[in-house]
């Protein structure tokens, strides 16, 4: 995974909460059997509405997406990630985030920021009042900038080390393979096994 | 100290302690589906590792296959060749995979059950945020991403930083009529959509105590509903009888070890929860959702909710936005919404005792005019019970669907659909914007109030149907 320690771009509201992996990216795009190629599958049935926000030509080329709260509730899906990431976006700031989602995005490097609602609406108004302001959201000093105003925000400490060094989580894990086999060897035997085939 | 039952779960996992970091958690049992595999078994094989253990994992066909002609190739191309590519990775693997046609096919939650692999005391996860159905047996139970899928094939352990703990202690009799579906939207409602986010929820009190094995399932099914990844049932004698002679039971000696251990997964009295909840059984009522978030329901006997008398400014224009997507209005009856289609199904309800309590409602009657009964079973060996039974014929008879097992219309990716702006009653679990299809509008309840809302055609529960 490539390092993240700061990124500048510009953003793009999303006024709404319990926005739902669903709305992300819908169940008919989860048939592909690729890791890419997601970018048409984001927000698809909201994006067929010309006034959505995406389509709105002051945001176009956006890489930061602000949301209400409840972002990414539902379907543990990576796919919404993945449609995300594919799209341009490269962090996303809510008030709060649902766990799988979070989890998923701390994997594949999106990140996803933690400010409060009221830092969320004061972030909205510059960006409807000035679409071209660069905001910058910074993981070393966990502080997101945009011209005059800045806040902190919140993340996991263990996602942000993880992000700042581009660290890969099963590189991590192995190197603990020995006390895997340890702990293995004492399993008890009741635990049920499959087969496996030939 | 005591300790709860989730930390007991969790504490006999610990491959490794983090300090600081996430502890590295022990995964006994992975299930996989064809939909969020493939990219995993990808980085497999990019990063030339092996999958670890294949003897603790197994996989099954759910989302994405059809439930009529599955005899036949799967006519979807692109649904076609995410299956193969499941059966490809699997044997590539070598994982145990029930594909269409076998009998232990089925929706992963239902079939996990049914095999007696979900057992007490176990970590169990999979690709799927409904694992949290499997917590019904006392084991701790997650939906996990992709990464982390392929995470657990490679290593067959998880970081993970130990969740919060929560009581919802649900205390007294559910009158006639109130479901284990009643209690958990009801739950939900109250503690909202994210209420349980970071909690492992906890399910006890006599109502829950009384309730079957499957109606347990139902309720820790939706605890991702209110926003926590697991929720749980202590393991008792209803536990034991339901696992026992399953194919994958504990046999001879090792059954009686397994229910000592077992019979230790309780929280301990002077355990503490980081938060509590209580519910009085006796007060609640069938319930329906009416938004767009499972949050967003009342009990059935009520009415559409106005935005207007709400404060808190988001809170309204969810409301607001919900009720625009629903073509509803404020003050509407929920009993007169007209329906178009009823779903009876998913891993939420598409057990043998919801489909049993469907055709107990819907025999002798009739489906009524301008609506579509589908009836999909949650596993090929559901739908075989089913049919030994007769339940079959007394829904066919009464105008409805009778399908092979899958998820179908809880989440649309087959050609169980609905047509845009066409609005179901559905026993499944998520009633998000499209779920059923691009343009549906779903209302989440009961496979009693399913079965009634069939026969009256708008929202409707058992009571309100006429002698026959
Ligand atoms: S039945 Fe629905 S909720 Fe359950 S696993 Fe299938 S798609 Fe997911």
């Amino acid at each position: 995974m490539e390092a993240f320690t700061a990124h500048t771009g510009t953003a793009a509201p999303l006024r709404r909460s319990n926005v739902d992996t669903d709305q992300i990216i819908p169940a008919e795009y989860l048939k592909r059997i690729t890791r890419h190629g997601f970018e048409d599958a984001l927000f698809a049935s909201w994006r067929k509405d010309p006034e959505f926000v995406l389509n709105l030509p002051q945001y176009q080329d956006v890489s930061i997406l602000i949301t209400g709260p409840d972002f990414g509730t539902g379907s543990s899906r990576e796919h919404a990630v993945w449609a995300l990431q594919d799209y341009g976006f490269k962090v996303v700031l809510s008030s709060r985030f649902a766990d799988i989602f979070r989890g998923n995005s701390g994997k594949g490097g999106l990140l996803t920021a933690v400010i409060p609602q009221t830092a969320i609406e004061t972030l909205w108004e510059i960006i409807e009042s000035s679409p071209n302001t660069p905001i910058t959201v910074d993981l070393q000093d966990r502080k997101v900038t945009a011209g005059e105003y800045s806040c902190d925000f919140e993340v996991d400490d263990y996602v942000r080390w993880r992000l700042l060094e581009g660290l890969d989580d099963i590189g991590i894990t192995l190197e603990q393979a020995d006390a895997i086999d340890e702990f293995e060897k004492s399993r008890p035997s009741f635990k049920p096994v499959l087969t496996s085939s030939p | 100290m005591g300790r709860t039952l989730a930390e007991k779960v969790w504490s006999d996992h610990v491959v490794h302690e983090g300090d600081g970091l996430p502890d590295l958690l022990y995964i006994d049992l992975h299930l996989i589906h064809e939909v969020t595999s493939p990219q995993a078994f990808d980085g497999l094989r990019a990063a030339g590792r092996p999958l670890r253990r294949p003897d603790l994992t197994v996989a099954t066909e759910d989302h994405n296959i059809p439930t009529v002609d599955v005899d036949k190739p799967i006519a979807d191309p692109v649904s076609r060749i995410q299956v193969e590519t499941l059966r490809k990775n699997c044997e590539e693997f070598r994982v145990t995979l029930f594909p269409l046609g076998d009998v232990e096919q089925g929706i992963v939650h239902v079939v996990g059950p049914q095999m007696g692999l979900t057992q007490p005391g176990m970590t169990i996860v999979c690709g799927d945020s409904h694992t949290s159905t499997h917590g019904a047996f006392g084991a701790l139970a997650f939906g996990i991403g992709t990464s982390e899928v392929e995470h657990v094939m490679a290593t067959q352990t998880l970081p993970l930083k130990p969740f919060k703990t929560m009581a919802i202690t649900v205390e007294g009799d559910l009158p006639v009529g109130v479901t284990s579906k009643d209690i958990i939207l009801a739950v939900i409602a109250k503690i909202g959509t994210a209420g349980g986010q970071g909690y492992v929820l906890e399910y006890r009190g006599s109502a829950i105590k009384a309730l079957s094995m499957e109606g347990r399932m139902t309720i820790c099914n939706m605890s991702i509903e209110a926003g926590a990844r697991a929720g749980m049932v202590a393991p008792d004698a209803t536990t034991f009888e339901y696992i026992k002679g399953k194919s994958h039971a504990p046999q001879g000696s090792d059954w009686e070890a397994a229910v000592a251990y077992w019979e230790t997964l309780v929280t301990d009295p002077d355990a503490r929860f980081d938060k509590e909840i209580t519910f009085d059984a006796s007060t609640l009522r069938p319930f329906v959702t009416w938004g767009t978030n499972p949050g967003q329901g009342l009990p059935l006997d009520q009415v559409v909710p106005d935005p207007q008398s709400y404060t808190d400014p988001v809170e309204r224009a969810a409301i607001e936005s919900a009720l625009a997507y629903m073509d509803l209005r404020p003050g509407q009856p929920l009993k007169e919404i007209p329906i178009d289609t009823v779903f009876l199904g998913s891993c939420t309800n598409g057990r043998i005792e919801d489909l049993r309590a469907a055709a107990h409602v819907i025999k002798n009657r009739k489906v009524a005019d301008g609506v579509r009964l589908l009836v999909v079973p949650g596993s090929t060996r559901v739908r075989l019970e089913a049919e030994s039974e007769g339940l079959d014929q007394i829904f066919l008879d009464a105008g409805a669907e009778w399908r092979g097992a899958g998820c179908s219309m809880c989440l649309a990716m087959n050609s169980d659909k609905l047509n845009p702006g066409e609005r179901s009653a559905s026993t499944s679990n998520r009633n998000f914007e499209g779920r059923q299809g691009p343009g549906g509008r779903t209302h989440l309840v009961s496979p009693e109030v399913a079965a009634a809302t069939a026969v009256r055609g708008t929202l409707s529960a058992p009571a309100d149907l006429v002698e026959v």
